[in-house]
């Protein structure tokens, strides 16, 4: 019978809304791969990863400067936003009252809704002078400005994602604890982190993941100098900025169009990597207190 | 312990100072003029109209296409499927989605408007790829919304005769409304914030007020970037704040609106 079914045509419907993400994900991987892989007939893997030279006028495209400086922008902004993202999610689940948890919470929100071109501008004027003034430098566009911003971006997510996992840790562990005669530092120390460390991990992973692929906030501090970074104290260039300066003049699909797109490809697949081991720790962390 | 509340203290003294002192640098172009009054000079004189329009514009196509289809598929993974392997892989792939930088967005952007099909930098290329990039944060929210509704109602629904799609309909998705509200609202914040996604979809100059969705447009973020990057003095950086001001203005009003929701619904669910 011909008859019109809405309710098994909704479900199929359905269907196909909720395969779009993966669906999205699947192009985007197929579109920046398609753009960009292209290269390596032309130019070596290696000598495009370890290569330290970036020409795109001779068709020269070493983009290991770009990748260290990615990665030191990265690990400075996760040296200051773990030990200060930690303590304040062990503050809010553990020692928080009430009312201060009622104006921390809040304002850690909005912290993670400002544009990124916010942050930017902020830096510019505050953090990159700062710089020049603090270690008399002749410029304040470094590798440090641009870690210090990122700190702030990243800690919104690794404060919730590691509160989270703190506050999953089961009351009897904490009584169990206490009954022993530990104290509240003991317990937050030797039982609370050991027993969230997954959760823990997740977060500081995603906010790595953030802080590889933020474009807008470095670009503007971070001077865009494409040598070798020696140091956080010097200026540098990351992967994504350097794909937002030099887009606009490439040649659609002439080789330094696909370089760039390839340099789109490592910061890409490494926050997929990181997205997926991130979920895997944070759902393992939640079957284990279940 | 006093440690710990010093870097909650540290966090507060972060927000203000940068609140604060783009407000305050901001303050002294803002008014009814900057807002409203077309621009001049390279933005650097008069208002901000076209770019503000381009700007809701894009988040308003972002939000027609991700809204349905993120509650669609928020419905689907909860009522319609079993906890499992689909499920599973539905879920990394809207978080991987998540977590994709910016401006890969960018890039995907670029390649399948401009590049595939050949449509020129418009509002609806921006809009679109502004959606893709939402998609995750609606599905989640709307998820864990749909997931708050309780079972006793669900059930009573059933209990009396109402098909799946009139319980859904009925008492699924409108107890859950607040919830997904949030989430629209928090991915209209994130949609009007981006800039790398709509960099080279948007123009700067001259301003634009974009009329049909094929229009191309300017944007209040990436005009903001110009303004900072192209900076020749210090009447660039002042401007750009006082732009920096009238987007954490509407950010901090969704904001607010997207708390004040959650807050009622968390209160409807306790009742």
């Amino acid at each position: 019978m011909g008859r019109f079914e809405p309710e098994k045509m909704v479900g199929r419907v359905l269907m196909l809304f909720s395969i779009t993400a993966v669906v999205v994900l699947l192009l985007i991987m197929l579109f920046i791969f398609n753009a960009g892989l292209p290269l390596f007939t032309k130019v070596g893997v290696l000598d495009f990863l370890f290569g330290t030279r970036w020409v795109p006028s001779k068709d020269v495209y070493g983009a290991f400067q770009f990748i260290v400086a990615a990665f030191m922008v990265t690990f400075g902004a996760l040296l200051i936003a773990v030990p200060l993202g930690l303590s304040c999610a062990i503050f809010l689940s553990e020692i928080a009252p009430r009312w201060a948890k009622n104006i921390v919470r809040p304002a850690i929100e909005l912290l993670a809704g400002i544009p990124s071109i916010i942050y930017g501008v902020f830096a510019l004027v505050i953090i990159v002078n700062a710089a020049h003034i603090t270690f008399n430098l002749a410029t304040g566009e470094t590798i440090l400005a641009a870690s210090i911003i990122l700190s702030i971006m990243v800690l919104p997510i690794i404060i919730s994602i590691s509160q989270d996992a703190i506050e999953a840790v089961p009351r009897l562990y904490r009584e169990g604890s206490y009954a022993m005669g530990a104290t509240d530092w003991q317990t937050i120390h030797r039982v609370l982190l050991p027993a969230a460390s997954q959760g823990i991990v997740a977060g500081v992973i995603l906010g790595m993941g953030r802080a590889i692929g933020e474009t807008m906030a470095v670009v503007l501090v971070i001077g865009n100098v494409e040598k070798f970074p020696t140091g956080f104290l010097v200026p540098g260039e990351t992967l994504t900025s350097a794909i937002l300066l030099e887009m606009g003049e490439a040649v659609v699909n002439s080789l330094h169009y696909r370089a760039l797109f390839c340099l789109g490809i490592v910061p890409f697949v490494f926050v997929l990597v990181l997205s997926v081991l991130s979920s895997r720790l944070i759902s393992r962390n939640h079957e284990r207190f279940e | 312990m006093t440690l710990l509340w010093l870097s909650a203290g540290s966090i507060l003294l972060i927000l203000c100072s940068i609140v604060l002192y783009v407000v305050y640098r901001g303050s002294h172009d803002l008014g009814v003029e900057f807002v409203l009054g077309q621009p001049e000079n390279i933005w650097l004189a008069g208002g901000m109209l076209p770019a503000l329009i381009g700007t809701l514009y894009t988040v308003l196509i972002a939000l027609l296409f991700a809204t349905p289809l993120g509650i669609g598929a928020a419905v689907h993974l909860t009522q319609y499927t079993k906890e499992g392997r689909t499920t599973k892989l539905m879920r990394i792939g809207s978080d991987a989605l998540n977590a994709i930088p910016s401006i890969v967005f960018g890039l995907f952007g670029l390649t399948l408007f401009l590049y595939y099909l050949r449509m020129k930098p418009s509002v609806f290329a921006a809009g679109l790829t502004l959606g893709f990039m939402i998609l995750p944060t609606i599905i989640r929210t709307a998820e864990v919304a749909i997931k708050a509704v309780p079972w006793s109602e669900i059930e009573g629904s059933y209990a009396l005769g109402a098909t799946k799609l009139q319980t859904i309909t009925g008492v699924i998705l409108p107890t859950a409304l607040p919830g997904i509200i949030t989430g629209v609202i928090l991915g209209l914040g994130r949609a009007a914030g981006e800039t790398a996604p709509i960099i080279w979809l948007a123009s700067f100059w001259p301003p634009i007020t974009p009329l049909s969705p094929a229009d191309p447009f300017n944007s209040l973020t990436t005009t903001l970037y110009f303004l900072t990057s192209e900076a020749q003095n210090e009447q660039y950086i002042t401007r750009a704040f006082a732009v920096a001001s009238l987007l954490l203005f509407m950010v901090l009003v969704l904001n607010y609106v997207a708390r004040a929701l959650n807050n009622r619904l968390s209160a409807n669910i306790r009742r």
